[in-house]
């Protein structure tokens, strides 16, 4: 009864807001895929800050700045709106650190020149934002009502990096050459950020039905390719896939296949900076516990002086 | 585990006037130990240092919710909290995730 | 290099050096709200320096404002000597960030008067930040000296050993008065007053002992700074140094 409902709200478009009764599985599948959301965000932070102490002007020193600052927001956001389905922030945290919940594989490569600050902006949140423009329709008020806002902000990001790839691709052969060597490296792991093929993904179909996703991981895939290509070709680089051809009847761009051991490696935790994330991750917040103790020691003492 | 009081930080719900002559408007939430850092940390999150915005920040748990509309036939009447927010409830020893 | 030049520089320094510091922090903050908050704060420093780096390219026009902060060496840096000092751990931080802050608060509040304009206007501007900074660290700093025993512990740590950079706020070296005499600088010596003030009232509330005057470290107007602003300056500046020709 209630589940049919239910299921009537969600085919009729209605938001679902915390207070709703929902299925236990909609109410897990959510904390799942919104709480791992967040924890990307905040993992994002840690390759593309590493370059904020080095960026080679002040303007591109605060650009980053001020997008890693957003990616933190982001992170905030999401979090809040995890919390809505009765998880603390506390215990996201920790399924985080015991590697109970994932963040998006993207974020375990390393940075390894200032060219990768450009093919992250455009590249990983260009793929972002295929995703998040298409969840902004989510069935859940508080994750659409975050994703809208995530969205009008993340605009800035891919057209930032964007151009720091267009200038160092018309700039010195060295530039150029860095450049394209970072499109290189991060190609591929940003065609993998739209998750396995819709073949081999198990919760595609409650997600669907729920309207928690409303569009595959093949057509948001799909999407970001065709946009992409055109975006290398008026710059001059040249996308690392030799199989990639218009395909005329099917009006998109065909493209070569992943490598899907790389993939789940990847996912299941052995990729190049896997470990390093989340040791830097546990190490920030064991090393912020005596601050966290302290500023809850003050707010105590001070309620004990007004009361 | 037993969830009390979230380990280090109370929840605060944040509203957010604009501009002058508008009405405040709920924008989320924020953790904070204190209504200073409330006041600041919603700040640096919702305005972004857009001078001229009016904060209000609120705990979470003082908040009083009405029922949902068209509810009442489909699920227990539950606390007026606004959301589940595990600070509010007190779980029993031994419950996990949750 | 004219004088102004080079008072310009100092005030811009002290900002960028200090911003750098704060910018290290990103991703490693206590909480995900006070890695916001000091990020913040960070723009807000490179945004001061970015400003008075471009009046300062302005008098000397030839160097642009990335010429100044990538291009030159460490006996060619003017900031304080607390700026460049090590975030250590987060009371380490506030510490040094609260001192900063008390001076330059009341230094800008002096700039604002200036007889130069662009000084004058650049002073204007950075203040509603600087105030917002100073209360920042200032609530920290009490939060953390009347937290737990541990946190007051760590903060008069820092506070005894970050004490002997406070000497060089107050210092007026030739520069100072002839930049002063013409009704455009900021007297040092006269801010000592409502500095110490300050610190007194919010080392009090933070339940913080003043450390005792002891031995002042000095030598940063001429250039001399500490072993940290090589290590710094190193990274800051490798990408332009090592790609001379590049544009970014």
């Amino acid at each position: 009864m209630k589940e049919k409902y239910f299921q009537e709200q969600i085919d009729a478009e209605r938001k679902v807001e915390p207070k709703d009764w929902m299925p236990d599985d909609y109410r897990k599948h959510l904390i799942r895929q919104m709480s791992q959301h967040a924890h990307s965000e905040v993992i994002g932070m840690q390759p593309e800050g590493n370059w904020i102490t080095r960026a080679p002007s002040l303007r591109a020193k605060m650009i980053l700045l001020a997008k890693v600052q957003d990616e933190a927001g982001h992170g905030l956001y999401l979090y809040s709106a995890t919390e809505t389905l009765g998880i603390s922030r506390e215990e996201l945290v920790q399924q985080l650190h015991e590697e109970k919940a994932k963040y998006s594989s993207i974020f375990n490569y390393p940075t390894l020149s200032w060219a990768d600050m450009g093919a992250i902006g455009w590249l990983v949140d260009g793929a972002a934002i295929v995703n998040q423009v298409s969840l902004q329709r989510t069935s859940y008020g508080p994750y659409s009502r975050a994703m809208i806002k995530i969205c009008k902000e993340e605009s800035f990001h891919q057209r930032q990096g964007y151009e720091i790839m267009a200038e160092m691709a018309k700039g010195t052969a060295e530039q150029k050459a860095m450049a394209q060597d970072a499109l290189n490296r991060f190609w591929w792991p940003s065609i993998m950020m739209f998750g396995p093929q819709d073949s081999s993904s198990p919760r595609t179909g409650n997600a669907m039905k729920w309207k928690i996703k409303r569009q595959t991981n093949d057509e948001l895939r799909q999407s970001f390719i065709d946009k992409t290509v055109e975006q290398a070709e008026v710059i001059g680089l040249t996308i690392p896939d030799s199989d990639l051809n218009w395909n005329e009847d099917r009006g998109h761009y065909d493209f070569g296949e992943m490598d899907w051991e790389e993939f789940w490696n990847v996912v299941n935790g052995n990729g190049p900076c896997n470990k390093q994330r989340l040791a830097h991750h546990k190490k920030a917040h064991d090393e912020g516990e005596w601050v966290r103790n302290a500023a809850k020691e003050y707010a105590k003492k001070q309620e004990l002086v007004l009361n | 585990m037993k969830l009390e009081m979230a380990e280090n930080a109370t929840v605060w719900e944040v509203f957010i006037q604009s501009k002058n002559g508008l009405a405040h408007k709920h924008v989320g939430n924020v953790h904070a130990s204190d209504k200073i850092m409330a006041l600041e940390n919603a700040r640096e999150l919702y305005t972004r240092r857009n001078e001229g915005s009016c904060i209000w920040v609120v705990k979470s748990s003082e908040i009083v919710s009405s029922e949902t509309e068209d509810n009442e036939a489909f699920f227990d009447p539950s606390n007026d909290k606004i959301y589940r927010h595990p600070t509010f409830y007190t779980m029993p020893e031994g419950s996990k995730h949750i | 290099m004219s004088n102004l030049f080079k008072y310009t520089l100092r005030i811009a320094d002290r900002s960028l050096i200090l911003g750098q510091r704060m910018s290290e922090w990103c991703s490693k903050g206590p909480t995900l709200e006070e890695d916001i908050a000091m990020s913040n704060i960070a723009l807000d420093l490179f945004g001061q320096a970015n400003g008075f780096y471009e009046y300062a390219a302005q008098i000397d026009g030839k160097k642009s404002t990335d010429d100044l902060a990538f291009k030159r060496n460490e006996r060619e840096f003017f900031n304080h000597q607390l700026s460049e000092q090590e975030n250590g751990n987060f009371g380490t931080t506030t510490v040094r960030n609260f001192l900063h802050d008390t001076f330059n608060f009341l230094f800008y509040t002096e700039l604002i008067s200036s007889k130069d304009e662009t000084l004058a206007a650049l002073a204007a501007k950075s203040i509603k930040e600087v105030k917002y900074h100073l209360r920042h660290s200032t609530n920290w700093l009490i939060r953390l000296g009347d937290g737990t025993e541990e946190s007051n512990l760590k903060v008069q740590k820092a506070l005894d050993f970050l004490w002997q950079y406070t000497g060089e706020f107050f210092e007026m070296d030739e520069i100072d008065y002839e930049i002063l005499d013409l009704e455009i600088g900021v007297d040092n010596k006269k801010i000592k007053e409502k500095w110490d003030k300050m610190i007194n009232n919010s080392l009090k509330e933070a339940k913080l002992k003043r450390p005792v005057d002891g031995y002042m470290a000095t030598g940063s107007k001429k250039g001399i700074h500490t072993e940290h602003l090589g290590f710094l300056l190193a990274e800051m500046q490798f990408l332009p140094r090592a790609y001379p020709n590049a544009k970014w």
